[in-house]
């Protein structure tokens, strides 16, 4: 009887044994996929970035090996019914207008944030922060629409031209654009300057205003920098409100010019171009693709100091 | 021993607070002269009648029911969409990933995906999802260019307050014996709703201030659709319709109707974001 009896417990907490050996199992089996679920969707971006390569690679390169790559980039006529595919009118305007809202963007917005982050009292930071706050929020089209409808129009009766819209309304509305980056930028860097270096210039007798130029804004460097590094992506980037006020005509750039924007390019002809007029919008994609990846990695570059 | 500060010291001082009040000024006032030029133009515009219609060519009367409901559908759909995918990304890079390469990868991804211009976006979108997959130009496929586009926001935000999750509410449920998704269905996810909710917040309004990626993808018709209709079928959200409105028809009383709406969401969006935000720091 005992023995039969130690026998049924023994076979009694084999089988308990197995039952929890195989929870543990279907246990580990069922974190083993909960984890490469995580790590597909931790995938994702990366998945995202390589497939908009690819296909913009793919689709960009039969068009300009078709064109011809010089003539393609510094081609200066663009007409896709007579069979010239230049984009260097595009590209300089891209260039252009980007640097002058960044001349005016950026300066602009350094000096605002300085007087945020430094001098201004506690009460006009909150109120202008909530502001610019506000303004990174509204759309593009929102811009576009005030550019079209009221610079415009102002451009053309205050410098005596037949159209105001060109080359100028367009850095005027990405200087504005780009404002809330730059300043939201660089306010962090400049906020998380250590009160001591300040403290250190003040006492050794530099004015308020040496301290912040000259002891600030250094320790502050990569950040700002980095905050026009931004400034010029988002410039660069932006297409229906520059659509809307830059006149659209495939014109070399000049400042009162109607002028086309190599995002423009793209937008204004996507709906009905076909064959290698197709083609070369894509490759057109393809070349401000590569400019942004540039801006990207200075941005990097820049960040990964500031943060150091 | 007091050395007065010379005249020129003084002089460039003055010089340097005068640019930093004009460009404060000039920030502050580029600003109060959009809102004011929008509501002037706009508020007067906005009634029932132009939200609660669809427009028409008979009556010659345009109305935005369309646009606003194409705008909810593809805020819905859209989160649906990035909400796991980013939350789950998140999650992967805080509490999986055991190798520095692959996070630094997935981080730096991220951030190229976060600078690439809306434009770029709405081509490979035309390409990939209306040409590649066949969905043509609709609403699901502009959609899914705008999971592309949020993905990096929600990833951020999410992950920013996973990191705050104190280190020692895991160790004790580990220590309870629960499994590693036990701890983070029961204890991690549940701490940073917050960050959730603030990247969906921040999702909804660049979903409703897109324009140029849903331009070739989701289209421009103004037709009432019910959900699973209208997001198969091409439809304008209200800032592709702003742009029709402005730039193809001279619409400019409607376009600053729909520019002060646009105007109020994102503003009450950046309200709901800060209180949020403002909350967790109190």
């Amino acid at each position: 009887m005992t023995n039969e009896s130690v026998n049924h417990a023994k076979s009694a907490t084999v089988k308990i044994e197995t039952k929890r050996k195989s929870a543990r199992k279907a246990k580990g089996l069922c974190e083993k996929a909960i984890y490469a679920a995580f790590f597909l969707t931790g995938l994702t971006s990366a998945l995202c970035v390589v497939l908009i390569t690819v296909y913009l690679i793919a689709s960009g390169t039969p068009a300009i090996r078709e064109i011809g790559l010089t003539s393609f980039l510094f081609g200066k006529e663009w007409s896709p019914s007579s069979g010239e595919y230049g984009i260097l009118p595009f590209i300089l305007t891209s260039i252009y207008g980007t640097a002058g809202a960044v001349a005016i963007g950026v300066p602009v917005g350094f000096m605002c944030s300085l007087y945020l982050s430094k001098v201004a009292p506690h009460k006009i930071r909150t109120v202008i922060e909530g502001a610019v706050g506000l303004l990174s929020g509204i759309p593009s089209v929102v811009f576009g629409l005030i550019g079209m409808s009221v610079l415009v129009p102002a451009i053309r009766s205050f410098f005596g031209i037949p159209d105001g819209s060109g080359l100028f309304a367009a850095i005027i509305v990405l200087a504005v654009m780009i404002l809330p980056s730059v300043i939201k930028v660089s306010l962090n860097a400049l906020d998380a300057v250590p009160k001591e270096y300040e403290d250190a210039s003040l006492a050794l007798g530099a004015t308020p205003i040496e301290t912040y130029l000259r002891v600030s804004v250094p320790a502050a460097r990569s950040g700002i920098t980095a905050s026009a590094v931004l400034g010029v992506g988002r410039a660069i980037g932006e297409a229906t409100a520059v659509m809307m006020v830059s006149g659209n005509a495939a014109n070399m750039p000049s400042i009162f010019q109607s002028v086309r924007f190599l995002t423009t390019a793209i937008a204004s002809e996507m709906s009905y171009a076909t064959g290698l007029g197709r083609q070369a919008l894509f490759s057109i994609a393809l070349i401000l693709f590569i400019f942004i990846m540039i801006i990207n990695a200075t941005l990097n570059f820049f960040l990964g100091r500031s943060k150091k | 021993m007091t050395r007065k500060i010379s005249v020129k010291r003084k002089l460039h001082s003055a010089v340097i607070k005068a640019l930093m009040y004009i460009s404060a000024a000039l920030t502050l006032s580029c600003i109060v002269f959009i809102i004011v030029c929008v509501a002037v133009r706009g508020v007067g515009n906005i009634s029932a009648d132009l939200l609660l219609s669809s427009p028409s060519y008979i009556s010659d009367k345009i109305g935005i029911l369309p646009d606003i409901l194409n705008t909810v559908y593809i805020i819905i759909a859209t989160l649906i969409i990035v909400l796991p995918l980013g939350v789950g990304a998140a999650v992967y890079l805080t509490e999986y990933a055991k190798s520095k390469r692959i996070a630094r990868i997935i981080e730096y991804t991220a951030q190229t995906l976060s600078g690439i211009p809306s434009v770029i976006f709405g081509l490979v979108g035309m390409l990939l999802f209306c040409d590649f997959f066949g969905m043509k130009t609709s609403l699901i496929a502009g959609a899914l260019t705008l999971v592309i586009m949020n993905l990096p926001t929600v990833m951020q935000t999410t992950r920013e307050s996973l990191k705050s999750v104190p280190q020692s509410y895991r160790e004790g449920a580990f220590a309870l014996g629960a499994g590693k998704w036990r701890v983070i269905r029961t204890v991690v996810l549940p701490c940073c709703v917050d960050g959730i909710v603030t990247g969906c917040i921040l999702c909804v309004g660049r979903i409703i201030g897109e324009s140029a990626a849903l331009l070739f993808t989701a289209g421009f018709a103004h037709k009432v659709n019910g959900m699973i209709d209208g997001l198969t079928s091409p439809g304008a959200t209200l800032t592709v319709a702003l742009y029709v409105y402005a730039k193809e028809e001279g619409e400019f009383g409607i376009a600053y109707a729909i520019a002060a709406i646009l105007i109020i969401l994102t503003s009450l969006i950046n309200l709901c974001a800060s209180l949020i935000t403002g909350r967790k720091k109190g």
